[in-house]
């Protein structure tokens, strides 16, 4: 079997406590055991981590680029969803 | 810069109202400073251009670590030698992450280690230069990571999402090797015998030229950078990239206290930049071409490498078949 065969995870890093897994890449591997062991070879060689997730590329469902109008441009026009929108006198304004 | 000389595939640069609607609204996207993802759409020339450019610039990575590698045994100190591993280690890295970002256009890792081993595709040709001394371990790090900074700065704006991403992460990583690179030649200048000092300055007048090329050849005439510039695949054209490197090196070799191998070398105040000699042409080709005094140790160590490697492969494929056959057993048997 060739390493082409060879499936993709994707690797999530938690940087520091309290903050949530990042996407950082992603790595080949026979393996979820071996993927992991790759991910901390390529992806943490600063101390940029305390945890690492590897997760089968092909165990992502994503939204699709043609819906980007659909999921997304509806928010955009919800500016009073923002705490900006609200003009406070000076005084308050660190509110 | 690690890729030169990016074939586009394209003879003269589209107007716009030559250009089918899906053209004109990628055109726009890029305009706009949108980032083009994977899965949108995007013309054909634009990928097979990033295919080549991102494969060119992550085989430069890989190549890369040999020069260096040559002196890991020999470098004088455990301090230095822990130093030229970790950098090594970190070039490894970066061909991962660029290879990872190519794939995303939809070419296979195999299928680009073998363009790279059958010599049908190019890397950067300063990796066909060799390392013959100590101080070229600090002029490598210094002028020829330098060199690969400022072309990667200004590509971390580069229009393809996964591309820049991988620049952003790698020039993070990068300045150390720039700063570990000048730091060996300032310790070598500034504590070291005339003989070390010699060797610094041998060291620089071998690498000053081929770092300048690293940019690759001339604007004028060259449909491929107009293209990706148009793109902003390129953000910056070759010789723009080049008169920065020059601009921010000379200051640094001052104070050095070493020249370098140009006699028309000379600050220019109208311009506000560095004058420089003309750049031997015929050399950077004949290097490019596969003529340069390293190319074929390069190739054949790398073809090597990967072949000794098989059986490491195959035992991990073989571990983690027998562990999935033995999870499926248990899985009936309960």
């Amino acid at each position: 079997m060739s390493t082409a065969d060879w499936p993709l995870f994707e690797v999530f890093i938690r940087s520091r406590h309290g903050l949530s897994h990042k996407h950082v890449g992603s790595v080949h591997a026979v393996d979820a055991t071996s993927a992991l062991e790759n991910a901390r070879e390529l992806y943490t060689r600063r101390n940029e981590g305390t945890s690492i997730w590897v997760v089968p590329s092909n165990a992502i469902s994503a939204s699709a680029p043609e819906q980007k109008d659909a999921l997304f441009s509806s928010p955009v026009e919800k500016i009073y969803r923002h705490p900006s929108f609200y003009k406070l006198p000076a005084e308050v304004d660190k509110m | 810069m690690y890729a030169q000389m990016v074939d586009t595939g394209v003879k003269s640069l589209k107007h716009r109202s030559e250009m089918s609607a899906d053209e004109q609204a990628f055109m726009a996207r890029i305009d706009n400073e949108s980032k083009i993802e994977p899965q949108d759409w995007m013309p054909d020339a634009y990928r097979k251009t990033l295919v080549r450019q991102i494969s060119q610039h992550a085989h430069s990575e890989i190549i890369g670590m040999q020069p260096e590698g040559n002196w890991l045994t020999r470098a004088p100190t455990i301090k230095r030698k822990l130093q030229l591993a970790a950098k090594i280690q970190d070039e490894c890295g970066h061909g991962q992450y660029l290879y990872s970002a190519a794939e995303t256009l939809g070419v296979g890792r195999d299928q680009l280690l073998d363009q790279l081993h059958t010599g049908k595709a190019k890397y950067s040709s300063i990796f066909n230069y060799p390392t013959l001394n100590w101080a070229d371990m600090g002029a490598v790090g210094w002028l020829v990571d330098g060199a690969a900074i400022v072309n990667q700065v200004v590509l971390q704006r580069t229009s393809y999402g996964p591309y820049s991403r991988a620049m952003i992460r790698i020039c993070k990583e990068e300045s150390f090797h720039q700063r570990q690179g000048y730091e060996i030649l300032l310790t070598m200048m500034q504590k070291g015998t005339l003989a070390q000092k010699d060797m610094v300055q041998d060291a620089i007048n071998r690498f000053w030229w081929p770092s300048l090329m690293m940019f690759g050849p001339n604007d004028d005439a060259s449909t491929n950078s107009a293209q990706s510039l148009a793109w902003k695949i390129k953000r910056k054209s070759n010789d723009e990239l080049r008169q920065m490197f020059i601009d921010q090196t000379v200051p640094q070799l001052e104070v050095l206290g070493c020249t370098a191998p140009d006699p028309d070398l000379q600050w220019n105040p109208e311009t506000g930049h560095y004058d420089f000699g003309e750049i031997d042409w015929s050399e950077f080709f004949n290097v490019i071409k596969g003529n340069g005094p390293c190319n074929k140790q390069r190739l054949e160590k790398k073809v090597k490498a990967h072949e000794n490697g098989t059986w490491v492969r195959d035992a991990a494929q073989a571990y983690a078949t027998k562990q999935q056959a033995g999870a499926a057993t248990k899985k009936e048997a309960s």
